[in-house]
C-alpha cells in the first residue's frame, strides 16, 4: 500500500481549505478491483441535479488521463468512474474544479438492493397473473358455462401457479416466520386465505363446480405486493440519501515509520504506538497524544463544546475530533476498536432501549384480527355443519368467510399512509428510517435538544460587527480568507468584494492566529495575548471568545466578539412544540454560561450543561422511567448513545455518520422545523392510519355477515375487496392536501437548497 | 369456442411476453436511474466522446 508521493497529496488538501477532500489513499482504499487492472470508484455527488450536471461531470472525467469511463446515477446522486493504473485520478479535485463537491462512502454497506428487485418482480408477476386471471373471470361471470368455464378455471388455476409459488412465496415465508417464532403479524392470515382460497378453487375446478376464486387470491397478492413495494422504496430512499451524505469519520491514515518510510492504513489495521500524521482539516481516527506541532481542535462533534480548543505537544485527543490549522503528529494510544468512537457505538448497543419493545399498530392489530378471522371462519364451518350436514357446502362458506375478510384493506391500511406521510416529509428534506419511527414519533411529549450543532449551528458569529471600523474589518476579513479556523471563517465573510488587500506574506501561526505583512507593518489577527505587541511567549491563559484581536504592529485595532449562532428558525421552532403540547429541554456538554444564554434566547423550559454522553443516556431513560415518551434531536458523537436510547430522535444531516445511523430521522435543510413538522405530518398520518383500520372493520362488519349467510360468489368478493382497498387508499392520499403552516414556511425558506439536495424526491 | 382454443394461447402468449420484457428490463439496469433517464434525453450527443464515456 505504499503510495508514490505522498506529501503531495497532502499539499493538495491543504489548497482546497474549507472542505475536508477525500485523499486519493483514501479513494483508492475506497475503490473495488473489477480485474484486469480495472478498478471503479464510487462517489457520491449531492449536488448534481440536471441534464447539464450529468454532462460536464462524465465529460471531464471521461477527458481524464487513466479513466475508462465516468457514469451519473442521477436518481442516487453518485458517479461511477472506472480507471487504470496504479495513480488515481484526480477525480475530487476534477469535480471541484466544475463546482461539485464529492465524497467518498463506504463500498461495503452498499450491496445491491435484493430485496426491491426481487418485490418487483414479484409485482411483476403477480400483475400478469392477476391480468390474465381477471379476463377470464369476467368471462365466467358473464354467463359462460359447461365446458367453457371448466376451461377457463383450469386455465386460471395453472397461471396461479407460478404467481402464488412467486409472489406468494413473500408472504408464506413472513408468515411461517412469524408462527415459528409464535407471533402473529398480518401476513398469517394473507397466507392461509391465500392457500386455502386456491386449493379450494382447485377442488371446484376438479368436480365442475361454478365457483372458483383464482382471481381473489392473486389480485390479493398483487394489491398487497404493490403496498408492501412502495413501503420498501421509501424506506431505501431515504437509506440511501443518509448514505449519501459526506463520511465524517476517518477511514485512514498516514503512518510515518521508524525508518522514515510514510504509509496511509486503513483505520482498523492502526495500533497503539504508531506515530500519525494529521493535517489541517484531517479528523484524529484514533485517540492519541500529540508529539509535535499545534493546532486548534474543533471538538464540537465530540464534546458539543463550541468554542474551539488549542493544543500543544504533550495534551490528548480524542478520536473524531477535527484539526483545523497546523499539521500534527500523533502517537496513537488506542486502536481504532478501543477509541472514543466505538466507545459510543458500545454505549449505544447497550442503550437500545424503549425501541425495541416497540410494537408497530399494523402487528398489534393482526394479533386481534387473526385470531378473531379464524375462529369466525371456523365457527361458520361448524355451524354450516350442524345446519345441513353438508360438509362441501360448510366448506365452501367457510372459505369464503376467511377470503373476504383476508385483510388486503387492513394490510394496505398503515403502510400506504406511511409511504405518504414520508413522500411529504421527503419533500420537505426530512428523511424517514422506517414506518415505526413515525408511529413513535406520533406518541411523544416531551422533546430533548442538544445544544451545539442542532439548536446552534456550531459555527461561531460575528457579533459586533457594526462597532468595527469597516476599513479594519476588511483587513481582517482579507486575512481570515487564509485560515479554516471557525472564528477566521466568520471574520471572512466580511471581507471588502473585490479590494483584496496586497499582503507581502500571510502565515498561519496554528493555535495562535494569523501574521501577515504589508508595506512595512505586520498585522495579527487572532489571541490578545500573542497579537498585541511583543508578546510573542505565548503564555496566556485561555481565552474565550472575547479573546480575538486584530493588531497593526502591536496595537490592538478592532476587537472581535463571537457567539455560536442559532439554527435557522429555532425559536419558531421550540414555540411550535410547546404549542404541541412538548415539554422542551436541552442537554449539552458545553458550559453552563453557554448554554442559559442559548436556553434564554429559544425559551426553552429546562437545561443541565456540561454533560458526559453518559450522563445524557440517565437523564433520557430517567424520563422515559417517569412515564415520559422522548424525542432527542442531536447530532455529536456525544448524543448518539442518547439518540438511540430515547422513544424516537432526530438528527441534522451534518451529524455524525453514527448519529445519522441511530436516528430515526433525519433532516437535510437548516432549519429546526423540520422537527415540528416531522411531529406534525407523524401525528396526523397516525390518525389516518386510525381512521383506515375503522374503515377496514366496518367493511369486515358489513362483509362478514353477507358470507356467513353464505352468499358470496367471486364476483362479490372481488368488488368488495376492490372497493374496501380503494377507500382505504383514498383516505390515506388526503394526508397531501394537509398544508401546515410549518411546511410551507420550509418549503418557502430554502428553494435553492432544495433543488441541489432534493431533487431526488421527484 | 373453436377461437378459443388460439386466442387464449394467443393472449397468454403476449402477456408473457410483456411480463418477460419487463424482467428483462429490470435485470439489465434500465430502471436503475429514472431520474437520469428523464434528463439524459437533452443531452446533445453529436461527438463521439460522448458516446464513449458511456459504460452500459
Amino acid at each position: 500500500m505504499s503510495c508514490c508521493a505522498p506529501g503531495a497529496e497532502m499539499a493538495l488538501d491543504l489548497v482546497n481549505a474549507g472542505s475536508v477532500l477525500p485523499s486519493s489513499q483514501e479513494i483508492r482504499l475506497a475503490s473495488r478491483s473489477l480485474g484486469d487492472d480495472l478498478r471503479q470508484t464510487d462517489l457520491s455527488v449531492p449536488t448534481v441535479h440536471c441534464a447539464a450536471c450529468i454532462q460536464a461531470i462524465e465529460t471531464a472525467l471521461g477527458k481524464l488521463d487513466q479513466v475508462e469511463s465516468a457514469r451519473v446515477n442521477l436518481s442516487t446522486k453518485r458517479v461511477a468512474v472506472r480507471w487504470r493504473g496504479n495513480q488515481v485520478p484526480p477525480l475530487v479535485a476534477a469535480l471541484g474544479r466544475l463546482g461539485y463537491e464529492a465524497h467518498l462512502f463506504d463500498p461495503e454497506v452498499d450491496n445491491k438492493d435484493k430485496t426491491l428487485s426481487e418485490l418487483i418482480r414479484a409485482v411483476a408477476v403477480a400483475g400478469f397473473a392477476a391480468g390474465n386471471i381477471m379476463l377470464l373471470s369476467v368471462s365466467v361471470w358473464s354467463g359462460a358455462e359447461g365446458a367453457t368455464r371448466d376451461l377457463f378455471h383450469w386455465v386460471s388455476a395453472l397461471i396461479a401457479i407460478p404467481a402464488l409459488a412467486f409472489a406468494g412465496g413473500i408472504f408464506f415465508r413472513s408468515a411461517w416466520n412469524a408462527l415459528r417464532h409464535g407471533r402473529m403479524n398480518m401476513d398469517v392470515p394473507i397466507a392461509v386465505g391465500v392457500s386455502l382460497a386456491y386449493a379450494m378453487s382447485l377442488y371446484e375446478t376438479i368436480t365442475h363446480g361454478d365457483h372458483a376464486y383464482f382471481d381473489a387470491s392473486v389480485s390479493l397478492l398483487f394489491f398487497l405486493l404493490i403496498g408492501r413495494t412502495l413501503d420498501h422504496v421509501m424506506r431505501e430512499r431515504a437509506r440511501t440519501a443518509v448514505k449519501g451524505l459526506s463520511q465524517l469519520a476517518a477511514r485512514g491514515a498516514m503512518v510515518l515509520r521508524g525508518d522514515g518510510a510514510r504509509d496511509y492504513l486503513p483505520v482498523g489495521e492502526i495500533e497503539p504506538g504508531m506515530l500519525l500524521l494529521i493535517a489541517a482539516g484531517e479528523r484524529i481516527p484514533v485517540d492519541g497524544k500529540i508529539i509535535q506541532g499545534a493546532s486548534d481542535l474543533d471538538c464540537s462533534l465530540v464534546s458539543g463544546e463550541s468554542t474551539p480548543r488549542n493544543v500543544a505537544a504533550g495534551e490528548a485527543v480524542q478520536a473524531g475530533v477535527l484539526n483545523l490549522t497546523g499539521p500534527l503528529t500523533i502517537e496513537a494510544t488506542a486502536a481504532a476498536k478501543d477509541s472514543f468512537l466505538a466507545e459510543m457505538v458500545r454505549l449505544m448497543e447497550s442503550a437500545e432501549g424503549g425501541r425495541a419493545h416497540y410494537r408497530r399498530i399494523a402487528d398489534r392489530v393482526s394479533a386481534l384480527y387473526a385470531p378473531v378471522v379464524h375462529l369466525t371462519a371456523f365457527a361458520t364451518f361448524l355451524g354450516w355443519m350442524a345446519a345441513t350436514g353438508d360438509w362441501h357446502r360448510a366448506i365452501t362458506i367457510a372459505i369464503a368467510v376467511l377470503i373476504i375478510t383476508c385483510p388486503c384493506a387492513l394490510g394496505l391500511a398503515v403502510p400506504i399512509v406511511q409511504v405518504v406521510a414520508a413522500r411529504r416529509l421527503f419533500e420537505n428534506g426530512i428523511m424517514v428510517k422506517d414506518g415505526s419511527a413515525m408511529e413513535r414519533l406520533a406518541t411523544i411529549d416531551k422533546a430533548v435538544f442538544d445544544k451545539t450543532g442542532t439548536l446552534t449551528l456550531g459555527q461561531p458569529r460575528l457579533v459586533n460587527a457594526d462597532s468595527i471600523d469597516p476599513a479594519m474589518l476588511a483587513i481582517a476579513g482579507d486575512m481570515a480568507a487564509h485560515s479554516r479556523h471557525p472564528f477566521s471563517k466568520a471574520i471572512a465573510g466580511f471581507a471588502r468584494l473585490g479590494g483584496q488587500h496586497k499582503f507581502d506574506a500571510v502565515t498561519e501561526h496554528p493555535g495562535f492566529g494569523i501574521e501577515a505583512t504589508a508595506t512595512g507593518s505586520t498585522w495579527r489577527l487572532g489571541r490578545r495575548g500573542w497579537a498585541g505587541w511583543k508578546a510573542r511567549t505565548g503564555g496566556e491563559g485561555k481565552h474565550g471568545y472575547g479573546g480575538t484581536v486584530l493588531t497593526k504592529d502591536g496595537f490592538i485595532v478592532a476587537t472581535f466578539d463571537f457567539e455560536d449562532a442559532l439554527r435557522a428558525d429555532a425559536r419558531a421552532a421550540i414555540d411550535q412544540l410547546h404549542n404541541a403540547g412538548m415539554c422542551v429541554e436541552m442537554l449539552s456538554g458545553d458550559t453552563a454560561g453557554a448554554c442559559g444564554e442559548v436556553a434564554k434566547m429559544l425559551g426553552v423550559d429546562n437545561f443541565i450543561p456540561c454533560l458526559l454522553p453518559s450522563g445524557k443516556v440517565e437523564r433520557i431513560e430517567t424520563a422515559a422511567k417517569d412515564g415520559h415518551r422522548v424525542l432527542m434531536v442531536g447530532d455529536g458523537l456525544n448524543d448518539t448513545p442518547a439518540l438511540s436510547a430515547a422513544h424516537v430522535s432526530i438528527a441534522p444531516a451534518t451529524a455524525a455518520d453514527i448519529g445519522r445511523n441511530a436516528a430515526d430521522f433525519v433532516f437535510l435543510r437548516e432549519s429546526l422545523l423540520a422537527v415540528p413538522l416531522a411531529l406534525d405530518v407523524s401525528r396526523k398520518a397516525g390518525s389516518l392510519i386510525r381512521q383506515n383500520i375503522v374503515i377496514a372493520i366496518v367493511y369486515n362488519a358489513i362483509a362478514v355477515p353477507i358470507a356467513i349467510l353464505g352468499h358470496v360468489t367471486p364476483l362479490i368478493a372481488a368488488i368488495a375487496m376492490s372497493a374496501s382497498s380503494l377507500l382505504v387508499v383514498g383516505n390515506a392520499m388526503r394526508l397531501q392536501g394537509f398544508a401546515t403552516g410549518a411546511s410551507s414556511a420550509i418549503a418557502r425558506q430554502d428553494r435553492p437548497a432544495r433543488a441541489g439536495a432534493m431533487a431526488q424526491s421527484s | 369456442m373453436t377461437t378459443l382454443v388460439y386466442l387464449i394461447p394467443v393472449a397468454l402468449f403476449l402477456g408473457a411476453l410483456g411480463l418477460s420484457g419487463f424482467l428483462w428490463a429490470l435485470r439489465s439496469g434500465q430502471y436503475e436511474d429514472l431520474d437520469g433517464a428523464a434528463e439524459r434525453i437533452l443531452i446533445d450527443s453529436d461527438d463521439g466522446a460522448e458516446n464513449a464515456t458511456r459504460s452500459k
